[in-house]
C-alpha cells in the first residue's frame, strides 16, 4: 500500500537526529567552516552517544531520513561523525560475512573510528576504470601502490582511529574494467601515509586527504568479495559491477544530505520572510503569486520532488529491490536541487544571504559537493540515461 | 510505514486501464483530435470498467467501493497516457458525482447518485473557470444570491466539458465571496449553453461556454444544504488528478521520442547516442518521477483527510511547468518530423500547454 507515514519508531528517531544537529552542530557550525583544518573533539565525542539511536549511518528510510536532519544541522560536521562511512559501505555490499564481521566490528566499540574509501586518482575522477593504483599478490599478501585524492575522512580513518579505507586497485590493468578490486587497508599498516589535507569551497569540517600507497602490503585475505573471483578474466566485470552497487546504497545517502542542506536553506527562508510577515499563499492561482511566491513555491517543490525521489530509492533498497536506475535518478535530482535552492536563498535574503554572520551563504557552498562527489551530476544523467534508453556504455558515450 | 507499492487491487485496476488505453484510446486518438468526436463506443467500453460508479455507495445503487484519491490518480495517469481529450470525457461525471458523494446531503445523494449506476454512460459535469483574465476559483465573478427558497445564479462560464450533453452541471459561484456548489439541472431557465469552444489541444472533448441569466434553482440544490462545501478540498482533489495526466501526458511524450531518438540515425548513429538527447530524455523520465511521487503523496494526503493546499498545488504547478518542458522535448527531439501531424508529439505538446488553464476540469 502506497504510504508516506512513518511509524512512530521512525519519528522519534528522526526527532532525535534533529534535536541533535540544532544542539550540537548549528552552533560550531560557523566556527569549523573558518577553522577548516581543527579537530571538533568535543563534537566527536558527542557524535559516539548517537550510537543507542542506530547511529549515523545505517539503512533504510530512516536512517536516511535522520541523515537529511544531520546535514540539515551541518553537512561538514555530519561528515565528520564517526562511522563506516563510504568503505564500510563498500564492505557490506561487496564483503563476504567473515570479512563484514571482522572489517565493521570497530565500528560498535567505544573509540571514534572512520571508514573510507579511495576511488578518485589525481588524473582520473568519474572515468573510475582508468585507475593507475595498482595490487600485485606476493605470496599471501597483496602489495598497494599508487596515489588516492579526494579521500573523505581519509585522515580521521587512517590516522585518528583504528580505521580502515577501502582502496580500488588494479590487479591487472590491461583488463580494465574486470581488473579492478576493493582491497580494505587498515589503520596503522605500513606504507600507507596520509598527504596533503585539501582546503575546500564547502564542508570544511569534513577531512580530505591525499593517500598515498609505497608499497603497502596487506594480507591476502583484504581483497573484497568471494576467493573465487580473484582470477582475472577480461570478460568478466562481475567485480566491478559490484563496485558499482556500492554506489546504488550510498547514492541515495548523498541525496539524503543534499536535501539536508537545502532545506537548512529553505527554512531560514520561510522563517525570515515570516518575520517580515510574509506568508506563502499556496492556493492561490498562479497569476496572482508574487514572483517572490513563486520562487519559495518554486524552491519548496525542487525539495519535494528530489526527497520523493531519494525516498523511493532508499525504500527499494530496504525492500532489496534493485534501485540503480532509481538511486542515480534521486542523486541527479537532489544535487541540483540543493545547488539551485541554496543558491536562490542567498539570492532572495539579499545582504542577509551572502553575509558570513548567517549560515545562508555556507549552506551554499556546503550544498554544491552533493552534486559533484559520489559521481557528477552528469556521471549520474549518464546513468540514467544509459538505463532508460537500454544503451550500453559503448552505445552512449 | 513508508511504502511506494500499489495494493494488488490498485495494480489490477491500473492494469486494466493500461490495458484499455493501449488497446481502445491509442488506436483512435490522432482521428478523434483531427475529428474533434470521440467514438461512443468507446466512452460506453470505458464506463463499464465502473471508474466512475464503483465509489457509489450501494444504498445509492452503487457498487460501493472505497473512495480513494490515491486510486483516482492512478487510474487518471493511465488514461491521460492513453488521451487526455478522453480522459477528461470518461472522467468527466465524476466532477459532479464525486462533489455529491464526499459533500452532498443525504437527499442530494439519492437523488443524483442513481443516476450514474445504470449501464450506460451518463454525462454530468462541473463549471467553474470564467473566461477573464486573473480568473481564480476563490474569486469568482459568477455570483449566487439567496432568494427566499432558491438562489439565484448570475455568471458566465467557460471550459465546460460536456455541458450541452449532461443532465447535471454542478455551477461553483460565489456567495458573500465564498465559493459554494450549485446544482442545475438540464432544461433550468436562464441557463443557456453556448455553442462548443474551439481549443488549441483536447480537441476531441467537447467544451463550452455557459450563460447563467437569473437562473433560478432551489434552495435544496446548493451543494452540501446549509453546511456548503468544503471547496478547497476539491479543489486539491481536481489538482492531483490534473497533476497526475500531466504526469501521463508527459510519459506519453516521452515514451515515443525515446523509442524515435533509439532508432534514427544521424551521422551514422541513432541521436539517442549523443548526450544532448539522451540528457534531456533522461531529465525528462527524472522529473516524470518526482512529479508522479509528489502527486502521489498529496492524493494520500487527502485521503487521510488531512489539509494538502500546500502539497497539491505544489504539485500542480511544478506538473504544468514539468509536462510543458516534456512535451516541448518530445517535439524537439524528433526535430521537423515533430512538427508534422503524422507524429503525435504535437498533440501531446498542445494538450501539455492546457494543464495551467484546466483548473476543476478533472477530479479524482
Amino acid at each position: 500500500m502506497i504510504d508516506f507515514e512513518l511509524s512512530p519508531e521512525e519519528k522519534a528517531a528522526i526527532e532525535a537526529a534533529h534535536k541533535f544537529a540544532e544542539e550540537f552542530m548549528r552552533p560550531i557550525s560557523r566556527y569549523y567552516d573558518e577553522h577548516e583544518h581543527e579537530e571538533p573533539e568535543e563534537f566527536i565525542q558527542k557524535s559516539m552517544g548517537l550510537r543507542s539511536q542506530g547511529g549515523v549511518f545505517g539503512l533504510g528510510v530512516a536512517a536516511a531520513l535522520r541523515v537529511e536532519e544531520f546535514c540539515w544541522g551541518d553537512a561538514g560536521l555530519m561528515l565528520a561523525m564517526p562511522g563506516p562511512g563510504l568503505g564500510g559501505a563498500a564492505v557490506f555490499a561487496s564483503g563476504t560475512r567473515e570479512q563484514i564481521e571482522r572489517f565493521l566490528k570497530r565500528f560498535g566499540e567505544d573509540k571514534p573510528c572512520w571508514g573510507a574509501m579511495a576511488m578518485t586518482e589525481p588524473h582520473c575522477g568519474s572515468d573510475t576504470a582508468a585507475i593507475s593504483t595498482t595490487a600485485v599478490r606476493e605470496n599471501n599478501e597483496w602489495v598497494i601502490n599508487g596515489e588516492k585524492i579526494f579521500v573523505t575522512a581519509g585522515k580521521r580513518a587512517m590516522e585518528k582511529s583504528n580505521g580502515l579505507t577501502v582502496v580500488w586497485a588494479t590487479v591487472d590493468k590491461s583488463a580494465g574494467r574486470a581488473g579492478m578490486k576493493p582491497f580494505v587497508v587498515e589503520a596503522g599498516t605500513p606504507g600507507v601515509k596520509v598527504e596533503k589535507q585539501e582546503k575546500k569551497l564547502g564542508i570544511r569540517a569534513s577531512d580530505t586527504v591525499t593517500l598515498v600507497f609505497d608499497n603497502c602490503r596487506i594480507p591476502f585475505e583484504n581483497i573484497l568479495g568471494s576467493p573465487e573471483v580473484r582470477k582475472v578474466d577480461k570478460t568478466d566485470t562481475a567485480g566491478f559491477k559490484k563496485a558499482m552497487a556500492t554506489f546504488d546504497a550510498t547514492r541515495p545517502i548523498i541525496a539524503a544530505m543534499a536535501i539536508g542542506v537545502a532545506r537548512a536553506a529553505l527554512d531560514f527562508v520561510k522563517e525570515t520572510l515570516e518575520k517580515e510577515g510574509i506568508k506563502i499563499r499556496y492556493g492561490l492561482p498562479r497569476q496572482k503569486l508574487t514572483a517572490l511566491e513563486r520562487d519559495v513555491m518554486e524552491m519548496e517543490s525542487q525539495y519535494k520532488a528530489a526527497k520523493m525521489l531519494m525516498l523511493r530509492a532508499v525504500w527499494m533498497m530496504s525492500q532489496f529491490k534493485p534501485n540503480n536506475l532509481e538511486s542515480s535518478m534521486a542523486k541527479v535530482k537532489a544535487g541540483l536541487a540543493a545547488t539551485k535552492i541554496t543558491q536562490k536563498a542567498v539570492e532572495i535574503l539579499g545582504p542577509l544571504g551572502y553575509s558570513r554572520k548567517y549560515l545562508v551563504e555556507k549552506w551554499m557552498r556546503d550544498a554544491k559537493i552533493n552534486d559533484i562527489f559520489e559521481g557528477t551530476g552528469q556521471i549520474n544523467m549518464l546513468v540514467v540515461a544509459r538505463r532508460i534508453l537500454d544503451f550500453t556504455r559503448e552505445q552512449l558515450k | 510505514m513508508i511504502s511506494f507499492s500499489p495494493t494488488e487491487e490498485q495494480q489490477m485496476i491500473v492494469n486494466m486501464v493500461k490495458q484499455f488505453a493501449t488497446d481502445e484510446m491509442r488506436k483512435v486518438y490522432r482521428e478523434c483530435d483531427e475529428s474533434g468526436e470521440i467514438p461512443q463506443r468507446l466512452i460506453e467500453t470505458a464506463w463499464g470498467l465502473g471508474l466512475v460508479s464503483s465509489c457509489i455507495p450501494e444504498a445509492c445503487g452503487g457498487a460501493g467501493g472505497e473512495r480513494s484519491v490515491l486510486t483516482g490518480v492512478l487510474i487518471a495517469e493511465e488514461l491521460a497516457w492513453g488521451d487526455l481529450a478522453m480522459a477528461m470525457h470518461i472522467l468527466c461525471p465524476s466532477l459532479f458525482v464525486l462533489p455529491i458523494l464526499e459533500m452532498g446531503t443525504e437527499e442530494q445523494k439519492r437523488k443524483y447518485l442513481p443516476m450514474f449506476c445504470g449501464a450506460k454512460f451518463t454525462a454530468a459535469t462541473a463549471a467553474l473557470i470564467e473566461p477573464k483574465f486573473n480568473f481564480d476559483p476563490n474569486a469568482l465573478a459568477t455570483t449566487a444570491r439567496k432568494d427566499g427558497n432558491t438562489y439565484i445564479l448570475n455568471g458566465e462560464k467557460c471550459y465546460v466539458p460536456l455541458a450541452a450533453e449532461s443532465e447535471v452541471i454542478l455551477v461553483y459561484a460565489a456567495e458573500n465571496g465564498q465559493t459554494q456548489g450549485f446544482i442545475v439541472e438540464k432544461g433550468t431557465p436562464g441557463l443557456e449553453i453556448k455553442e462548443r469552444e474551439k481549443n488549441m489541444g483536447i480537441k476531441a472533448l467537447a467544451t463550452y461556454e455557459l450563460v447563467l441569466k437569473d437562473c433560478r434553482v432551489p434552495k435544496e440544490n446548493r451543494l452540501g444544504g446549509d453546511k456548503g462545501c468544503d471547496f478547497n478540498r476539491l479543489l486539491n482533489c481536481s489538482r492531483v488528478a490534473l497533476a497526475a495526466m500531466a504526469v501521463g501526458v508527459a510519459k506519453a511524450s516521452y515514451e515515443y521520442a525515446r523509442e524515435y531518438a533509439k532508432t534514427r540515425v544521424a551521422f551514422g548513429e541513432p541521436i539517442a547516442s549523443r548526450q544532448a538527447i539522451a540528457f534531456m530524455l533522461a531529465e525528462t523520465a527524472i522529473e516524470i518521477d518526482a512529479t508522479r511521487l509528489m502527486a502521489w503523496e498529496a492524493a494520500w494526503m487527502l485521503d487521510k483527510k488531512m489539509d494538502a493546499t500546500r502539497e497539491a498545488s505544489l504539485v500542480k504547478l511544478y506538473a504544468d511547468d514539468m509536462v510543458m518542458t516534456a512535451t516541448d522535448r518530445g517535439v524537439q527531439i524528433l526535430g521537423g518530423h515533430g512538427y508534422i501531424r503524422d507524429h503525435p508529439v504535437e498533440l501531446w505538446f498542445r494538450n501539455g500547454r492546457g494543464f495551467a488553464t484546466f483548473d476543476g476540469m478533472a477530479m479524482v
